[in-house]
């Protein structure tokens, strides 16, 4: 099992350190992209001279978009690179509109608009985000991963602050993120049935059912029970299972070379957190209400007090739940990109070795955050379920 | 002077961190007295780390 997990943190490791080394080939021939900063003020200056080729046409068109491997940087320009590495980390982050696996292999994702109707697409007509596309006589452009209402030559307004004053369509798109929920909804689907069709032979589990059914049996024994109890937890399990799972294999899924950050996207855990908050609100007895509103056993003065702190307490709940894992993961990844990110701005061989044994290392304990992070939602949805119906028979 | 967010959202952390320390700590010794007891230990050890791990993430993201 260990083994198992080191060769497959250091496939990882290796299937990251290509994309600087690839980086760095691709550069010769591709010398004239060294103008992708023109419109960032911090490098402005390090990027004069090339600034005026790309100023020349289109007063603000940015270009950045899914350029962070495609540039080369000399290794004497220190802040150059640390742009660069800063960029690509962004990138990777970033939900986005096409699927990009590595190097020109990946496939377009449909793009589905609402402005004066319904706009049906493909995100190949952005070319991986460098053009305008053109649909019934619109145009769409994308930056920094958001779709806008352009004119034909793309342009982009700003205000003071940096930001566009572009109008933006309603936005339904099926992005990585959206793709990899879904993709993971039809794989589990079909894991889990498949697992159950093991049973209706022996009772033996075979093929999957031999891997997953002590962590299925973990969930019931070690969080449902315990924690809701023998009596109500038939009713939460199904929930239980299906966001321990999602959230642990979308969460491996983060660890792949891919670049999917589907738990490290704070609206996906809000959702995920939402869900646990209104199963908790509406499965509450008498006990759990009288609980928030009417403490009993503590003085009548001190009750309303106490009333008001258990409402915070309920709309904290979901809130620690969606930061817990999103910043988890977030932090997580942008360690592991950074640290890559150093050999790149060293540029030397000596730096090399060290930052990969560490990014394996780090590799290796986000392997466990990520089993981790889905053992502690599960277990803290639990807990909030257990004490929405709990019972107390003392009083 | 004034002090910047960041200052405050790091002490924080200190002290999360030095919560979440005593709390392993405490697991430990705990274990060490009771070893059969070390499956409940840990899973009360993991929730209240928990909760405080959401603390220290909470004001990193207020700063």
């Amino acid at each position: 099992m260990i083994s198992k997990f080191t060769a497959f943190s250091a496939f990882v490791g290796l299937m990251f350190f290509s994309a600087p080394a690839a980086a760095q080939d691709h550069g010769h021939e591709d010398a004239h992209h060294e103008e992708v900063h023109h419109d960032d003020a911090h490098h402005e200056d390090a990027h004069a001279v090339e600034m005026h080729t790309e100023d020349a046409h289109g007063a603000h068109t940015d270009h950045s978009e899914g350029h962070g491997h495609d540039e080369f940087v000399p290794a004497s320009d220190t802040e150059g690179r640390k742009s660069v590495v800063k960029e690509t980390v962004e990138h990777h982050l970033a939900d986005s509109y096409d699927f990009h696996i590595v190097g020109p292999v990946g496939f377009p994702l449909p793009i589905i608009l609402f402005d004066n109707g319904l706009k049906v697409f493909s995100s190949a007509k952005f070319h991986h985000g460098e053009s305008v596309a053109e649909v019934d006589g619109e145009h769409y452009i994308i930056h920094h991963s958001k779709i806008y209402k352009t004119d034909a030559e793309g342009t982009i307004t700003y205000d003071e602050h940096h930001h566009p004053t572009n109008e933006k369509p309603l936005d339904f798109s099926i992005t990585k993120n959206v793709f990899m929920i879904i993709f993971m909804a039809v794989f589990m689907f079909f894991l889990f049935r498949g697992v159950a069709k093991t049973y209706q032979d022996s009772l033996v589990p075979s093929k999957s059912g031999r891997f997953l059914e002590p962590l299925i049996v973990f969930i019931r024994d070690e969080i449902a029970i315990p924690n809701i109890g023998e009596k109500h937890y038939k009713r939460y399990m199904s929930f239980l299972l299906t966001i321990f799972f999602f959230i642990w294999f979308l969460n491996l899924a983060g660890m792949t070379p891919l670049g999917v950050n589907v738990t490290g996207n704070i609206a996906v855990t809000v959702s995920l957190a939402l869900m646990t908050f209104f199963i908790t609100q509406f499965s509450g007895k008498k006990d759990y209400w009288m609980h928030i509103f009417w403490m009993p056993g503590v003085p009548v003065l001190l009750r309303p007090v106490l009333a008001v702190i258990e409402l915070i307490g309920l709309v904290v709940k979901p809130f620690s739940l969606t930061i817990r894992l999103y910043a988890n993961m977030l932090a997580g990844h942008v360690v592991i990109m950074s640290i890559l990110g150093l050999i790149y701005i060293f540029a030397s061989y000596v730096a090399a070795v060290p930052f990969m044994g560490l990014t394996l290392f780090l590799s290796v304990l986000e392997l466990l955050v990520a089993a981790l992070q889905a053992y502690i939602f599960t277990m803290l949805a639990s807990l909030y379920f257990g004490a929405a119906v709990e019972e107390h028979d003392h009083h | 002077m004034e002090i910047p967010n960041i200052v405050g959202a790091g002490l924080i952390v200190i002290g999360a961190a030095m919560g979440i320390g005593r709390i392993g700590g405490s697991a430990m010794e705990a274990i060490g007295r009771q070893p059969e007891a070390s499956g409940k230990i840990q899973t009360a050890m993991i929730i209240a780390a928990a909760l405080i791990e959401g603390i220290g993430f909470a004001a990193l993201f207020a700063a």
